[in-house]
């Protein structure tokens, strides 16, 4: 099952650049929590933090309490714990080209150190069924390498990956801003499944796609998170007037 | 078709005012084309021409080895240790024996400290006064003549130790490839994108992990090329054994005893005054090649054998 987030004053700085001031929110969970805003807002900045990803950069730097259930994730947990409880898709593919598919998917338990080969086996099945993948892979599990796919194939390969961890939160840094329409309707219908079972944030500079996925929906402009509401009331009848020049396509 | 309104379509424009007229346009058009062709042709002929000067040497000397050192080359060459003066046969058996052993106390020694030393500078100490340290030494070291490494270890294994030894001989080697191998691994591991990185710490691995599961062995090809690179150039070193394997006329498999090595051994019948032993140094420089392209393609054939369709 999902977990909710609660982000209390998050700050992120890259070097001397104050990248994301006082940011506040409650993602609840199981719903779909859609991000947008202009490039360079900070939303991407943003995801990366609630999985501690942003500090993985040396001259990255993180405060302010992101809390996911009761565990405040800056204080009471190390980072690495945390990233099996919250998975991540990338804007761009990123398979491990030198792994066949199933390793592929199977690599967070792998990697982990986990080695029971049935239950390896159910899991790989278990999260390209829930990616919508395996019918078009099963045949060539271990004989085609994860990079040999499809664009798409391969972003729907990384949600599996993600999934096959077993997280309790799904991030989404623009998982369909590489694709084709026909491989993002595909990523968005799977979406409307995750949610059931995963809390889900994704970024999209499609605002299309925040409105047909998400329940709830944020405005980040400069840093800072303009409006945060649910998605219905973001695009029908803003309360900021900037936030109503961006869904109208009047800048950005 | 749905009208966008903020679509202006350009103003149709009066193609025939402004180009030139037709005969002259296609007379300045096949112009250009013969010229790019011409050139393309010209380019091709460099590529390949350079190519052809890059493999004539290599191909020319195994030509020239092979007619001068073939019939040299029998069954005693490779089962009898170095005759008596005086005394016709004999063969290289010890010599390819001390050969193969200096060379995997090169490599063990070498090797990982040459991959470790290259993960360091790559994942861990970038930017950093160490790194910098680390890669100005082993740029200046690629650059140490082989004759003073082999003093070196002179001084450093064989005085203290007061004998000669294979061990010493397989430092001196192992020194000479750490180089090589530091730099290599350094510039493979810096071609493995970050975004793969980043899928492997976005799983919960952990940081020592994703290095030895994930970025090395997407980098793994380019490492062993500059193993094998290392591999195959102390092969056929000479000045760093004269003064510490230093070379044995009889059978030795012990590291702590002097051993013979077939570059020492080439070079011993080679600057001797009798014919028979001209002979035999020019079966041995065949076989010494012969050895390194089998060593060098086996790893290479080793090292595909998990490639996976489409792998990139």
């Amino acid at each position: 099952m999902g977990v909710g987030i609660d982000v209390e004053n998050l700050n992120a700085w890259y070097g001397s650049t104050h990248t994301l001031q006082d940011i506040s929110l409650n993602i609840p969970a199981n719903h779909a929590t859609a991000l947008i805003g202009p490039s360079g807002c900070g939303k991407s900045t943003f995801v990366r933090c609630l999985n501690r990803m942003h500090e993985t950069n040396p001259i990255a730097r993180a405060t302010g309490i992101v809390k996911m259930g009761d565990v405040d994730i800056y204080q009471d947990a190390n980072p690495v714990e945390i990233r099996r409880r919250v998975g991540m898709v990338f804007q761009r593919p990123n398979p491990f080209p030198t792994m066949s598919i199933y390793d592929n998917v199977a690599s967070g338990l792998k990697l982990n150190g986990f080695r029971n080969r049935a239950i390896l086996d159910e899991t790989v099945e278990r999260s390209l069924r829930a990616a919508a993948l395996w019918d078009e892979v099963k045949d060539d599990l271990k004989k085609k390498s994860g990079a040999s796919l499809s664009g798409g194939q391969q972003q729907r390969m990384c949600i599996a990956r993600a999934l096959a961890v077993d997280p309790e939160v799904l991030l989404m840094d623009e998982p369909a801003s590489a694709l084709d329409p026909v491989s993002t309707s595909k990523i968005e219908d799977l979406i409307f499944e995750l949610k059931r079972q995963y809390t889900i944030v994704i970024v999209t500079h499609n605002m299309q796609q925040a409105a047909r996925v998400a329940e709830n929906t944020g405005f980040f402009l400069n840093g800072k998170m303009v409006e945060f509401d649910s998605t219905h009331k973001i695009f029908t009848n803003p309360k900021d007037k900037r936030t109503e020049d961006y869904i109208t396509g009047r800048f950005g | 078709m749905p009208t966008n309104p903020f679509h202006t379509p350009p103003p149709p424009q009066d193609f025939a005012a402004t180009d030139p007229p037709v005969q002259q346009r296609s007379r300045r058009v096949r112009l250009n084309r013969m010229r790019r062709h011409l050139w393309n042709h010209v380019v091709t002929g460099l590529a390949v021409l350079s190519t052809v000067i890059v493999i004539a040497p290599l191909v020319a000397i195994l030509a020239y080895l092979i007619y001068k050192g073939a019939s040299s080359l029998n069954l005693a060459f490779f089962t009898h240790i170095p005759a008596p003066v005086g005394e016709l046969g004999g063969g290289m058996a010890n010599a390819i024996v001390g050969s193969g052993m200096i060379l995997a106390v090169a490599s063990v020694l070498g090797i990982p400290v040459g991959i470790g030393a290259g993960v360091y500078l790559a994942e861990f100490g970038r930017g950093g006064w160490l790194a910098a340290a680390i890669r100005f030494t082993a740029d200046v070291l690629n650059g140490v003549p082989s004759i003073v490494m082999g003093i070196a270890i002179y001084s450093l294994i064989v005085m203290r130790q007061k004998h000669f030894s294979a061990l010493a001989g397989g430092v001196a080697l192992a020194i000479m490839m750490v180089p090589t191998i530091t730099r290599t691994t350094e510039e493979m591991l810096a071609t493995v994108p970050h975004a793969i990185r980043e899928a492997a710490y976005g799983l919960g691995v952990p940081r020592w992990r994703t290095v030895l599961s994930v970025t090395l062995k997407t980098a793994s090809p380019g490492i062993i090329t500059g193993c094998m690179l290392a591999f195959a150039r102390v092969a056929g070193e000479t000045a760093p054994l004269l003064f510490t394997a230093f070379g044995n006329q009889f059978w030795s498999l012990r590291l702590n005893q002097p051993i013979a090595a077939l570059p020492l051994q080439i070079y011993v019948y080679a600057i001797s005054p009798y014919d028979e032993w001209h002979r035999l140094a020019w079966g041995g420089s065949l076989v010494l090649i012969v050895l390194i392209m089998v060593s060098v393609t086996l790893v290479r054939i080793y090292a595909n054998r998990g490639v996976l369709k489409g792998a990139s």
